[in-house]
């Protein structure tokens, strides 16, 4: 029996079918997966994710230490709640893990709060580096918030519905909540953030709460998701899976995480900018790019990419497209890919369309 | 706890399989399989005429989660495929044991009837696996 989430009886009340996952006990669907995507492709759907970790980083020093620690560059939260993507390097610029930053303060308020959100597969290491790079700096404090619940809620009416469900001053901070922001009410959090590609609301909840607050959803018509749909929607949008696109032996740049990288201004160290930047100048070789099956069956992760005959790169991860009804995948190839390759599935050469890494957005196709 | 009908015989791979009379029986995949497989979007079948022996592979079904084959559970000739399969191959999750069928063999060897599982014997089978 692994750890339980505070939604762990709704989820059997639900008929969750629950797997582990990094150690929790984690629903992977409630009876069909691909209904449950199609759902938060067309109306709304909801995933426990409160095996995720929440890290508060508080103290005068808390935005210097970020911008040493983080690839991306935490000064670019210019509003309050304004959320950041970013990798986390180690100093050969491999990618210890992906996370949020969100900065909760008031920029023109004395005083900094930011809150990281991390994988909860790499929680230990994580928190052990993340401890461990605050030693260079005289005052920031790492809160783990383990209390809050979190619950993602996806599709395109995703916010109408959240709305319908809380009281009318949080309702209206949803209501004025920008791409990429999440704002504190009264010790609840609500982000206009996800992993599907939809819009929609990650919101932290105090976890006494959160049990009647996923109720109060399924009585919305918000359908209850499980880890299977948010695996394929994520892969529709093309977005990285730690440990499948990326992982401590990977650049970013090889990981379709460039745009992460703040490179300017150049005087700020970060961990792992010298190893990118020696990178940066011999060359990058290989690239992650988006494959799309027109023909019958499912490219699956780890199946070998093949160039003129020759194996020349790997599916990081595979599946079927409920969006698009036919198998897609990201892969890492050579840099100089041309617009289609093969791929040997399961001892048999297919040939695959070679595509950005992204397929769906907001319910729609977006390559040709 | 899956659904095992009394009235089929079982093979430890997960195939169930019907006597339709006259050396002919109706094969699929139990519920027990459709469910650990997931939602299943591609099911590859042989063509009819073609002649298998217990063990060959008979075809794959490819869910959202994984690729799986399909082993002949008897020795004969098929006789039949499920071609709604092509274009709904849902049904091997909504009704494994009926319009979710796979294929019809005529059987070179009816005596090989008699190792297969009857529905308790896949039951155990079932339970010792979980």
């Amino acid at each position: 029996m692994g750890h339980q989430t505070a939604l762990y009886q709704k989820h059997q009340q639900m008929n969750a079918k629950l797997v582990d996952f990094g150690g929790w006990d984690m629903p992977i669907n409630y009876g069909s997966q691909v209904e449950e995507h199609h759902k938060v492709r067309t109306d709304a759907g909801m995933f426990d994710v409160s095996h995720m970790t929440v890290v508060d980083v508080t103290g005068a020093d808390a935005k210097e230490y970020l911008r040493y620690l983080l690839a991306n560059d935490v000064a670019r939260l210019q509003e309050q709640g304004k959320a950041l993507y970013s990798g986390m390097l180690n100093e050969t610029g491999g990618v210890v893990d992906d996370l949020i930053v969100y900065l909760m303060t008031d920029p023109d308020v004395a005083g900094e709060w930011f809150r990281v959100v991390v994988n909860c597969g790499t929680r230990e290491k994580d928190i052990r580096w993340m401890s461990d790079h605050t030693a260079s700096f005289d005052s920031v404090a790492l809160t783990e918030r383990p209390e809050l619940a979190m619950v993602a809620i996806q599709g395109p009416n995703a916010i109408a519905k959240v709305t319908s469900v809380v009281s009318e001053s949080r309702g209206k901070l949803i209501q004025g909540l920008k791409p990429f922001q999440g704002l504190e009410s009264e010790g609840w959090f609500f982000a206009r953030t996800g992993y599907t590609g939809e819009d929609g609301l990650e919101v932290m909840v105090p976890e006494e709460y959160v049990a009647d607050f996923w109720q109060a959803l399924a009585d919305a018509g918000v359908v209850p998701c499980g880890l299977g749909a948010r695996d394929t929607l994520r892969l529709e949008a093309g977005m990285n899976l730690y440990g499948s696109e990326m992982d401590e032996k990977t650049s970013p740049l090889s990981a379709n995480m460039g745009w992460t990288i703040a490179w300017d201004p150049a005087d700020r160290d970060f961990v792992g900018r010298k190893a990118l930047e020696n990178q940066r100048s011999a060359g990058v070789k290989q690239k992650l790019v988006g494959l799309v099956l027109e023909s019958r069956g499912v490219l699956r992760s780890h199946q070998k990419v093949m160039i003129n005959g020759e194996e020349a790169g790997e599916i990081t991860s595979g599946s079927f497209s409920p969006t698009l009804g036919c198998s897609i995948a990201m892969a890492r190839v050579p840099v100089e890919i041309a617009d289609t390759c093969h791929v040997d599935m399961r001892g048999k050469l297919v040939e695959v369309k070679v595509v950005k890494p992204s397929f769906v957005r907001n319910g729609a196709k977006v390559f040709s | 706890m899956s659904d095992i009908p009394s009235d089929l015989k079982y093979v430890a791979s997960h195939e169930w399989i019907r006597d339709e009379g006259d050396g002919v029986v109706t094969i699929g995949i139990t519920d027990h399989a459709q469910d650990l497989l997931g939602d299943v979007v591609f099911v590859e079948l042989p063509e009819v005429g073609s002649e298998f022996t217990t063990g060959d592979d008979l075809g794959v079904v490819e869910s959202v989660k994984a690729a799986s084959d399909v082993y002949a559970p008897l020795s004969g000739e098929v006789i039949a495929i499920n071609a709604e399969l092509e274009d709904a191959p849902e049904l091997v999750n909504s009704d494994p044991y009926g319009d979710g069928w796979f294929v019809q063999i005529r059987l070179s060897d009816v005596s090989e009837t008699d190792d297969l599982l009857d529905a308790d014997g896949y039951a155990e089978l079932c339970e010792a696996e979980s």
